[in-house]
């Protein structure tokens, strides 16, 4: 998935069943074709390169329904993009030229060279990377840029991006119609930032990348598959952000390391009904070692400059934990890691994953004592720490805890969670 | 034995589908086509595309469109061989353009070159 694929599509297309064709030269082509065009149109004309694309392939299922499927799909699809976007172009001149009579109109507009649609890689990767930094504009909120970006960025349809946050797809297409409203009212180029704000910008984009792949990592949503592949997009975007030379940074580098190690575990900490599954009794066997290696691949990489990013501690954190061995040198080394991520960007989480690794690290007396100074009284993640920590050393309070906690929970994977440490309790 | 045209009438030509919706019918269309082929009565047939449509008119006048937003409007057509009417509307029963609410095939006999229709 990181490693691009250089064997052209159509060889693929040849030993793929025939009907998964459309839906995978969909996903593989529709992202290609609608940046191209975005670029090309600009945000006031975005609904018209969404309509372009999604035509494209209806002409597709159409067309090769009657005449059979030809010998290069994707050339076929880029004449019919292009054929569809002269035609636009040539009638919106064609319209400006009425309302402006004094325009001399070409009869042979249609050839023009400005009315030609770019479709080669270069562009495509071009365009692709000049809108994510368009649509990772802190002018829309975080929600409507994941969901902008799943849409354009990745071909996802409505209805897998409502799956994705759990939503309908009215408030998603209301969402993604204020976001692109937004966008043209701002009048935001479709451009790459100068140098000079490059880093900047990433921030943002970053920030959504981390927050789309949290949210396959971590969401509620039961779709499995579909969870997988929001990690997988974000982890394709970062690696396009590496493939260029001004946004190659250390910050992505280690965010696609901390990406990395956690897809890594991605098999193994959930089972087959959908449940998760604790690190400690996680089947290591499952756990990615390509990935783990290329998490370390990418680590090393973000290790020049002189910038420490939160990404840059989070990998690291993340590279400790697949290492499975309890050593006091892994828990130092995660608790001196998170000391330093709490100092650069506080979060409740990391407070309380802290004061784990304290206990590991030092031992749980310790530990409680800087826990309970927490007093993340509204977290329900405080309560299961606190029922961690004097299990062993005070059952019963143990269990107060993780009752506290149990009645505070939403979702039923934290209850079926708490649930199991409570009955794990009753059995010592 | 005559030729008929099949030709297909959308209601609507712009609605918006999913991959796995343009797959189905695309799989269910070369099926169709694959079962009256196997009978040795397929001659051919394509879909009839909009873009860059142009109307032409009286007096010379040409407007661009249709554009499939409109009401019925032709989505493609086939070309079949049949014995009658009858077999020729059998074939067209089979097609699945009829799946959508509104839409239509219409059947017709094609004017063979012996002077007499």
């Amino acid at each position: 998935m990181l490693i691009q694929t250089k064997v052209g599509i159509s060889i693929f297309v040849y030993r793929m069943q025939q009907q998964e064709l459309i839906p995978h030269l969909f996903r593989t082509e529709y992202r290609k074709i609608i940046a191209v065009l975005c670029k090309r149109f600009g945000f006031d004309e975005i609904e018209t390169a969404e309509d372009i694309a999604s035509d494209t392939f209806m002409s597709a299922a159409q067309t090769w329904g009657l005449q059979g499927i030809p010998e290069h799909p994707v050339a076929w699809l880029y004449t019919v993009a292009k054929n569809k976007a002269r035609n636009f172009l040539h009638r919106q001149a064609t319209f400006k030229n009425k309302v402006v009579p004094e325009t001399v109109i070409r009869d042979n507009a249609s050839t023009l060279p400005e009315y030609e649609l770019d479709l080669s890689p270069q562009n495509i990767i071009d365009s692709q990377l000049q809108m994510m930094f368009a649509i990772c504009n802190p002018a829309i909120a975080p929600e409507a840029q994941i969901g902008l970006s799943l849409r354009i960025l990745c071909g996802f349809g409505i209805e897998e991006i409502a799956d994705a946050f759990l939503s309908n797809k009215e408030t998603i297409n209301k969402r993604l119609y204020r976001a692109k409203e937004k966008l043209r009212e701002e009048n935001i180029a479709i451009e790459l930032p100068s140098l000079s704000e490059i880093d900047e910008r990433l921030n943002v984009v970053l920030a959504t990348l981390y927050l789309m792949f949290s949210e396959g990592y971590y969401s509620i949503s039961n779709n499995k598959t579909l969870r997988k592949e929001l990690c997988h997009e974000a982890m394709r975007l970062s690696y396009m952000l590496i493939e260029n030379k001004h946004t190659n940074k250390p910050p992505v580098n280690a965010l696609l390391s901390l990406m990395c190690f956690h897809a890594s575990r991605f098999e193994a900490r959930v089972n087959k009904n959908g449940e998760l599954i604790l690190y400690d009794e996680q089947d290591t066997s499952l756990w990615d070692a390509d990935l783990i290696s290329k998490g370390g691949y990418f680590l090393n990489l973000s290790a020049t400059g002189n910038q420490l990013s939160r990404y840059h501690l989070e990998a690291a954190i993340a590279y400790w934990n697949t290492q499975k061995d309890d050593t006091h040198e892994k828990w130092e080394n995660i608790l001196q890691l998170y000391n330093r991520l709490l100092q650069i960007e506080y979060s409740p989480i990391a407070a309380l994953n802290r004061t784990f690794a304290l206990s590991k690290a030092n031992g749980k007396r310790e530990a409680i004592i800087e826990a309970e100074k927490l007093n993340l009284t509204s977290n329900h993640f405080y309560f299961t720490l606190l029922g961690e920590l004097y299990t062993g050393l005070n059952n019963d309070k143990a269990k107060e805890h993780f009752e506290k906690a149990l009645s505070m929970a939403k979702t039923n994977t934290d209850k079926l969670t708490i649930q199991k440490k409570i009955e794990k309790l009753a059995a010592h | 034995m005559d030729e008929y045209m099949l030709i297909f009438r959308h209601e609507d030509g712009s609605k918006v589908a999913s991959p796995e919706q343009m797959q189905i019918w695309m799989d269910q269309t070369m099926k169709w086509i694959g079962s009256i082929s196997a009978k040795g009565k397929f001659v051919g047939g394509n879909g009839l595309l909009f873009d860059g449509s142009k109307t032409v008119w009286a007096h010379g006048v040409v407007t661009d469109g249709p554009f499939g937003e409109i009401k019925e409007t032709l989505g493609g057509y086939i070309t079949v061989k049949a014995t009658s009417v009858e077999e020729a509307v059998e074939f067209a029963k089979g097609c699945p353009v009829l799946q959508g609410e509104g839409n239509s095939v219409e059947v017709r006999r094609l004017a063979k070159n012996d002077g007499l229709h």
